[in-house]
């Protein structure tokens, strides 16, 4: 701390510094979410039923938990390696072979984390340099711009629409593209807007990473989750490896989200770099979390999969309802959120959502808090019990009935 | 039996009240064909009846319960079958499974006092013929019964708004 050393001497007039003259520059640049004053909005009433929710309604499967406490009573208190638990490494390398076909290292290219989050912000850390531009494609999940701010970068924001199901179109993203670009954040399945990308989808903007010569930080946490279509890795793509560092966890699939454990794989050089700044900054992984993670990957496939059915199964309910209410919602394909339009009832995100709590007792997320093309939307998680669903899209009906 | 069935009844033993229509949506399937499924399962018997869970515990009206095992001698021809509808036929048994291991039936009885569910296995259970003896268990507290916890600790613990 070098306060003391900007305290005024006795002679001069004691003029104190307010505490915001000390915050860095970076850190003051960035806003508060503006999912905040949501979460306050529905706090303040009893009898919300919430779509507001960005994780599952799972708790994280029994064997899973047992594991933890297994550990727990053999003593596993300590640090791990760095980089995470060899077993767990190892887990992750076989999974995301047998899952998505891209094979890694154990041993150099894989990095476990505190969260896909922890993972996201030591790629950007690892690469940007002053006044680089970090491509975002938006509507997008809401860390990515400030974590970008954080390290001296300019988040741009890539557009992505409705009526292409919120694919990255590869005009757009070049467009977007100028000398300083160095990054693209890519995150399919997407929170908020469910879209997903498939292997046809992938081909020009490979092409067009290729031709910029980008890295790409490719968020793949809700992979799990796709319906009707598996999951395609951007690192999977013919070339694309070895410039995209694979950001994934077991918070969605596995419902872990409280355990924060995540990982990146990618290129050794980059790893190693993100590995140095992981040492020093969080050392490890917490120890019984890595435990319960291997757990799941080792045992947990089967409930896995039967909670991405019921996701699907609440995904067709919530689209219907929402439709039948008369409004316009793509088909989201991946994470469990649909991203309905509500431009049809002339209130804008901030509207709707604000008067859906207040007056009907119904949370979601209003599109603007997540980027370019987001206003005109509402997102609405369905990871909530066909109860409360069907609760929500009765009031949410009545509550556009009365606005037309 | 076919998966969409399968499906169905999933769905139907989370919450037995689900309509057709909803079903339908969950699954993508036309809703004649989920009606024409359960039709077919209600007639097979597949489905046997559709009758809420109950937690008696949290009525005034309190139940006791008791599981009793039984050994029996078998009938010669008929095996367990003649024996083991003889029991079931009473209304205060309410679950009858025929068991390997070290005795033959599980007996479910349910009555409103200890008292009562005792003179039943005295007077009416233990004096059949070809029962050989019983060994009675009363049920102290049902924590989870097909699957259904009874009492769950804490309800939804998520956050209402997060990213």
């Amino acid at each position: 701390m070098t306060i003391s050393s900007k305290t005024p001497s006795p002679s001069e007039p004691s003029v104190r510094r307010s505490m915001s003259d000390y915050l860095s520059p970076s850190a003051r640049a960035i806003k508060p979410s503006g999912i905040r004053r949501f979460f306050d909005l529905a706090n303040s009433r009893k009898d919300v039923i919430t779509l507001g929710v960005g994780e599952p309604d799972f708790v994280t499967p029994w064997h899973v938990r047992d594991a933890c406490v297994a550990s727990l009573e053999a003593g596993k208190t300590q640090y791990t390696s760095n980089a995470g638990t060899p077993e767990l490494r190892g887990a992750i390398g076989q999974y995301l072979n047998d899952s998505f076909g891209v094979a890694y290292d154990p041993a150099k290219e894989i990095l476990v984390t505190v969260g896909g989050s922890e993972a996201i912000d030591l790629a950007l850390r690892a690469l940007i340099s002053p006044g680089d531009e970090i491509l975002v494609p938006e509507p997008s999940y809401i860390s990515y711009s400030p974590i970008t701010t954080l390290s001296g970068g300019v988040a741009v924001g890539v557009e992505t629409f409705a009526e292409h199901a919120f694919k990255l179109q590869a005009d757009t993203l070049r467009a977007a593209i100028t000398p300083r670009s160095k990054i693209l954040i890519l995150s399919y399945p997407s929170n908020p807007t469910g879209g997903i990308m498939t292997y046809e989808d992938w081909l020009p903007i490979a092409k067009v990473v290729e031709e910029h010569d980008l890295v790409v930080i490719s968020d793949e946490i809700y992979a799990e989750l796709t319906y009707g279509s598996k999951h395609v890795s951007f690192a999977s793509m013919p070339g694309m490896k070895d410039r995209t560092i694979l950001v994934s966890g077991f918070s969605k699939a596995f419902a872990m989200t409280g355990w924060r454990i995540g990982y990146a794989c990618g290129h050794p050089e980059l790893i190693g770099t993100m590995l140095k700044i992981h040492q020093y900054t969080v050392m490890c992984a917490s120890n019984m979390a890595q435990v319960a993670a291997l757990e799941a990957l080792t045992n947990g496939m089967e409930e896995m999969y039967r909670m991405m059915e019921s996701y699907n199964q609440r995904r067709r309910l919530v689209v219907k309802g929402l439709r039948d209410i008369g409004l316009q919602c793509h088909e989201p394909q991946g994470a469990f959120y649909a991203f309905p339009s509500i431009a049809s009832t002339g209130l804008s995100s901030e509207e709707f959502a604000e008067r859906l709590v207040q007056e009907h007792g119904v949370a979601a997320v209003p599109g603007n808090v997540f980027g370019l093309g987001g206003e005109g939307h509402l997102r609405c998680s369905y990871a909530t019990s066909v109860t409360q669903l069907n609760e929500a899209l009765d009031r949410m009906g009545a509550f556009v009935h009365k606005i037309r | 039996m076919n998966e969409m069935k399968f499906k169905v009844l999933e769905l139907l033993k989370e919450d037995a009240r689900r309509s057709p229509e909803l079903i339908a949506t969950m699954l993508d399937k036309p809703q004649e064909e989920v009606e024409q499924a359960i039709a077919e399962m209600e007639q097979d018997h597949v489905i046997v009846k559709y009758a809420p869970v109950i937690n008696w515990s949290k009525v005034d009206d309190q139940k006791v319960t008791a599981l009793i095992e039984v050994q029996i001698t078998p009938e010669r021809g008929r095996g367990f079958e003649g024996i083991a509808e003889r029991i079931y036929l009473y209304p205060e048994v309410k679950t009858v499974y025929l068991m390997s291991g070290a005795y033959d039936l599980l007996v479910e009885v349910e009555g409103r006092t200890l008292n009562e569910v005792a003179s039943f296995v005295s007077s009416k259970l233990s004096t059949i013929d070809s029962v050989l003896s019983t060994k009675t268990f009363f049920i102290l507290k049902k924590y989870k019964q097909d699957g259904i916890i009874f009492e769950e600790k804490e309800g939804d613990q998520r956050l209402l708004v997060t990213p």
